[in-house]
């Protein structure tokens, strides 16, 4: 249909002509001003206390006692039971979170600003490896980081990121991609790039030589620092792109661990969901599928602007750390990606594949006529609360939710 | 002779763009097969397939 034709090249032009900068860190409370004590915003489509998995519920337990609502985590436990919080969508909120992506009011959260739009996007700042709160970790170590988090490195880094004027990311992106990067689970050139940026602002708005340091150590340290700036930078990048009637194209794709859910630009703020899948990977020692929780975070929406599974023939090294096989099949992970696209972003390429553009705008159309699921590369988590990390691997999104999508989208055109 | 007569007279070399068990069953005859990724559209589901082609897919 011509209608269709011209709504996903509108909708996919909105999302290469994008121009995200890091403008600034603020806290949670700033950066949405409807966010209030008691509120809880969590990766995924909107999901009841009920039917929350287990980090989940242990993310929540910990970010509710380091937000004072609660004196421990069974009290915390207790008074989510009882309803005692609101829980929504980051989605919902002009935000994302990886893994359990949790966001209260006093986080430190991104600022991604789409200059070409006007528009922002949010997204806490990654905690590092090991035990953290996105994998579902709470105890003491955990929330003494992301006090670390919240009142000193936050404000910090907000601080260098205003005096450098903002850090535009389509150019990073461009450069971390020839450097073996798909920024979701590989994410080492891009932190490499950003520090560098970021390095003589930090310098130049201290004034204490110990926090300085620890902060470049923080950043040094984490191989993911950038995957949360690509996630803000991803959402303030699509947003633009929805709403946009007549279009099949995904705007996003987020999991709760429990349910995975997508959003389409012809079909606006209604979520299609399924459940989730089982991610297939590689664990750390001691650990295996048995400790393993489902998929789970926002993090995809990495995958839905062309980068993470998408981009895998750009980051060989990934293909063999999440699993996925040899590294010279990595750029088949690409190829089939881009089946269910529409188009190649000409300014994000892959020097290994002839410098191809990253697949970009996935169009529903194609994913249910190919039965070619979009491909994520995650973290896994335990399935426990308070564990953590253990393992990494590869998931595709269930077709459930792009049938249900494609009936709905044919709805609002009339056809049945 | 006929080249459609002669296609049998050597060894077969197949390629097979359909049902992954006919290339199989090939193989297990000690036919040389290249199988092609195929699936129906809409992994045969026949509503899908259905609207898909009213929406221009």
């Amino acid at each position: 249909m011509e209608l269709i034709e011209t709504a996903n090249a509108e909708t996919v032009k909105r999302m290469l002509t994008g121009d995200p900068v890091l403008i600034d860190v603020i806290p949670a409370h700033e950066a949405i001003p409807t966010l209030e004590p008691g509120m809880i915003l969590h990766a995924g489509p909107p999901i009841t206390w009920d039917r929350m998995c287990g980090p989940m519920r242990g993310a929540i337990q910990g970010i509710a006692v380091l937000e004072g609502w609660a004196g421990d985590l069974n009290d915390a436990d207790a008074k989510a039971a009882a309803g005692d919080f609101a829980f929504h969508p980051n989605h919902h909120f002009d935000a994302v979170g990886p893994m359990t992506g949790m966001t209260t009011v006093s986080q430190p959260m991104l600022v991604v600003e789409n200059r070409a739009f006007g528009n922002r996007a949010y997204c806490a700042i990654n905690e590092g490896l090991g035990k953290v709160m996105r994998f579902g970790g709470n105890d003491t170590e955990v929330l003494d980081r992301l006090r670390w988090l919240r009142d000193d490195f936050g404000p910090s880094l907000g601080k260098a990121i205003r005096h450098l004027g903002g850090l535009p990311l389509k150019n990073i992106i461009a450069r971390g991609l020839t450097m073996g990067d798909e920024m979701h689970q590989r994410n080492v050139a891009c932190s490499g790039l950003t520090l560098r940026a970021l390095a003589p602002a930090l310098a130049e708005t201290s004034d204490n030589t110990t926090e300085l340091s620890k902060a470049l150590a923080f950043i040094a340290s984490n191989d993911q620092f950038f995957l949360n700036i690509a996630m803000a930078m991803g959402k303030s990048i699509t947003d633009p792109a929805r709403g946009i009637k007549g279009s099949s194209i995904v705007t996003a794709m987020s999991r709760n661990g429990t349910d995975f859910g997508v959003l389409v630009s012809g079909t606006s703020d209604q979520w299609f969901t399924a459940p989730v899948e089982m991610p297939d990977g590689l664990y750390f020692p001691g650990y295996s599928e048995a400790d393993a929780n489902p998929d789970m975070g926002d993090s995809a929406i990495v995958e839905t602007i062309g980068l993470g599974g998408f981009a895998m023939g750009a980051a060989p090294a990934v293909a063999g750390f999440v699993g996925a096989g040899a590294a010279s099949e990595a750029g088949h992970f690409t190829r089939r990606m881009g089946e269910i696209t529409t188009d190649e972003n000409p300014e994000w390429t892959i020097p290994a594949m002839d410098y191809l553009g990253v697949p970009t705008g996935i169009d529903i159309r194609h994913v249910v006529e190919t039965g070619l699921a979009p491909t994520i590369n995650t973290g896994i988590a335990h399935r426990e609360p308070g564990i953590g990390q253990v393992g990494a691997g590869v998931v595709r999104a269930p077709m459930g939710c792009f049938r249900d999508a494609l009936t709905a989208f044919a709805g609002t055109l009339g056809v049945a | 002779m006929s080249e459609k007569s002669n296609l049998l007279q050597g060894p077969l070399k197949v390629v097979n763009i359909g049902l992954d068990s006919f290339a199989d069953e090939l193989k297990s005859q000690g036919v040389e097969v290249q199988n092609v990724d195929w699936s129906p559209p809409a992994s045969g589901d026949p509503r899908m397939a259905a609207l898909l082609s009213k929406l221009g897919s």
